[in-house]
């Protein structure tokens, strides 16, 4: 319990007009754990994600990322500080290749200039290596090293969501957010997922958020769950302690939550 | 499926690069009819006389032009219509530069020119240099309010853009000469400084669009949100790319100014920026071989498309000019690109060495399968 968090989100309220999508949101996540945002459709899980990243400004309440206050802070700002995330529907640089697409991520960690590389200066040619080689082992990691070379749009649909986290990871994130991972996976490719965002995770030292419809993906990796519903926080806690929680049985309808258990 | 060997080495490419340049050099040399005369060989075939020098060299200045608004609307995805207006900023920079004294107190008939750029004399270069930069300085005046608007606000507001420094230029007469425009303007645009612009300019942007500050242009093009979740500030890689462009437009203006001899404000209408654009879109959004391609085509194209507008004579029946009628015949082109091709002829690929000797390797195991 003496883990520092590494986001805190207080009294979090996000208004579209009339709608409130997400209401007074209190979410302390602790360094290296991973977590689950669950709810049924339309519980406001995506709208705390582009809270988080800096889509939208949040109508009242706050969030401290990194010990600093990210409020209203622009997106690239708050990817610079450490925050990286997928998209619910996968959003890939489609005209440019595998190997592009992770390339565009490490951008935010290079330290030369544009005239550099029209120059052809030594030191930003020695980055552009680097960029390249460090986007490739992360290719190999995710197991799209083959594939490097094809065009983002010709990727299978499995392989794209792979792409998309290699690419957050080359921005060198400290807190990752996934944003519905398994969606449309069956489920031995649930299973590989789970212990792929268990590997990353100590491999890349992150500590991660995710979204998920999927119940076994979150009862299976998640330490610590939050739960929505229209906007507001119903429950939180552990697997155990979501499973047998009424409000949530009752919010999915006794449905998923208990075949989750085996 | 794209092969991620590449048939040639580095140095190959660059060996390859090089010899082709000189090979385009050489040939430049002959065509302006000097290699004859400076080697005195007289039996070197007939250069060209100089409408197809004229045509040359219009070839280069609109690879240019074309490269410029490419890398603004085909790499980072900006839809802007203020082409024109850069132009005409880099063309009167650069001729108020190099136009001597005199020449300037002679010519400016409705006010006085400024007796500062009256003394202002600078050598050709720099005058072409300037016209970027000048051109640059304006891109950022409207980029920077227009960018952050997003969406298709750029448009409308470089077309606007372009129209003022039409009529800024017509009004502001001790500075441009007004509706006059500006006569014996020194033909410094030859072929070797055309071609030499030309090859400087391509050798720029493709080392600057291959590297990854290149991605990051195209990520900002491919998906703005996207690119911000990935750090990138889309309002600096915008703006960026803009001014990038319209420095590119300056230079091409410049040149086009010293190229043409004589510049006035209608030469500057939305018309020009049409061409380029045509160049542009028929070669392929998102391809620099393509822009050049695309400049050779269309620029000869224009030249030849004239017949048209001369009178025609079927023997039993006589068709007067209409003029115009290219401009017609050119808008059909582009509509027949848009609806059958819309990627242009190279669409977002590049011509390169490698993409060649593949090429050739492929056709000759045709060959030897065929044998
Ligand atoms: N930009 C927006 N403008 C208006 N309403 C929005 C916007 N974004 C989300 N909403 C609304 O907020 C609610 C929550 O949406 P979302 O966060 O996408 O749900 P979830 O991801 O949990 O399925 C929905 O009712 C949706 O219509
Ligand atoms: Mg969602």
């Amino acid at each position: 319990m003496s883990r520092k968090n590494v986001i805190e989100v207080r009294n979090v309220t996000m208004r579209f007009g009339g709608v409130t999508a997400v209401s007074e949101l209190d979410m302390d996540i602790e360094q290296d754990s991973i977590v689950g945002l669950i709810g049924p459709n339309g519980a406001g899980k995506t709208t705390v994600f582009n809270v988080l990243t800096g889509f939208y400004r949040p109508t009242e309440g706050e969030v401290v990322f990194a010990g600093r206050r990210i409020t209203g802070m622009e997106p690239h700002k708050i990817c610079s500080l450490g925050m990286a995330r997928t998209f619910q529907n996968i959003r890939l640089f489609y005209n440019e290749t595998a190997l592009e697409n992770v390339m565009i991520g490490r951008h935010v960690r290079r330290s030369g200039h544009w005239w550099g590389a029209v120059l052809g200066l030594p030191g930003t040619m020695r980055e552009e290596k680097n960029i390249r080689k460090s986007a490739l082992e992360l290719l190999d990691r995710v197991g799209l090293a083959a594939h490097a070379h094809e065009a983002a749009s010709a990727l299978p649909y499995g392989a794209q969501r792979r792409l998309e986290i290699a690419r957050a990871l080359a921005t060198e994130p400290s807190f990752l957010l996934l944003d519905e991972p398994a969606a449309g996976m069956n489920p031995q490719e649930s299973l590989e997922l789970m212990n792929f965002i268990r590997q990353i995770r100590d491999e890349f030292h992150l500590t991660i958020l995710l979204i998920e419809h999927d119940m076994k993906v979150v009862m299976g990796v998640c330490e610590h769950i939050w739960v929505l519903e229209y906007g507001k926080l119903i429950a939180e806690g552990n697997a155990d302690a979501i499973r047998s929680n009424p409000r949530v049985i009752e919010a999915y309808l006794g449905e998923d939550v208990n075949h989750a258990a085996d | 499926m794209k092969s991620s060997t590449a048939p040639l080495s580095a140095s190959t490419s660059r060996a390859l690069t090089i010899a082709a340049a000189a090979l385009l050099f050489l040939f430049l040399w002959w065509a302006d009819g000097s290699m004859a005369e400076d080697l005195g060989l007289s039996f070197l075939p007939e250069p060209l006389n100089g409408y197809e020098v004229q045509i040359l060299n219009l070839v280069a200045v609109y690879g240019i032009l074309a490269i410029s608004l490419n890398i603004i609307y085909g790499f980072t995805g900006m839809f802007s219509l203020g082409h024109a207006g850069f132009m005409a900023i880099g063309a009167y920079v650069s001729a108020i530069c190099v136009l001597t004294p005199d020449q300037k107190e002679m010519m400016w008939i409705i006010d006085e020119i400024l007796p500062s750029l009256a003394a202002l004399h600078t050598p050709f270069w720099f005058s072409v240099i300037l016209g970027g930069i000048v051109a640059t300085l304006f891109a950022l005046v409207i980029g920077i309010p227009v960018l952050r608007l997003g969406g298709d606000y750029l448009g409308i507001a470089t077309l606007g853009f372009s129209e003022i420094i039409r009529v800024l230029i017509v009004n502001a007469t001790p500075i441009t000469n007004g509706s006059l425009g500006i006569k014996g303007i020194p033909s410094h645009t030859d072929l070797f400084t055309s071609f030499l612009w030309l090859i400087i300019v391509v050798f720029c942007t493709v080392r600057l669009l291959s590297s990854n500050f290149g991605n990051v242009l195209k990520a900002v093009r491919d998906d703005e949100i996207a690119a911000q979740v990935m750090g990138i500030n889309v309002f600096h890689a915008k703006l960026f790319s803009f001014c990038l462009g319209a420095f590119l437009a300056g230079v091409g203006g410049a040149l086009l100014g010293n190229l043409l001899t004589t510049i006035d404000p209608k030469m500057f209408t939305f018309l020009l920026t049409y061409n380029i654009l045509m160049i542009v879109v028929a070669g392929g959004l998102g391809s620099i071989t393509g822009s050049i391609i695309g400049s050779v085509i269309i620029t000869v194209l224009l030249e030849w498309l004239r017949v048209v507008e001369e009178p025609l004579n079927l023997g039993f029946i006589e068709i007067p000019g209409i003029p115009g009628m290219r401009m017609v015949v050119f808008s059909v082109c582009l509509l027949i690109i848009i609806l059958y091709r819309r990627e242009g002829i190279m669409g977002m690929r590049e011509i390169t060495w490698n993409g060649i000797a593949a090429f050739l390797s492929r056709l000759g195991r045709k060959k030897e399968n065929r044998a």
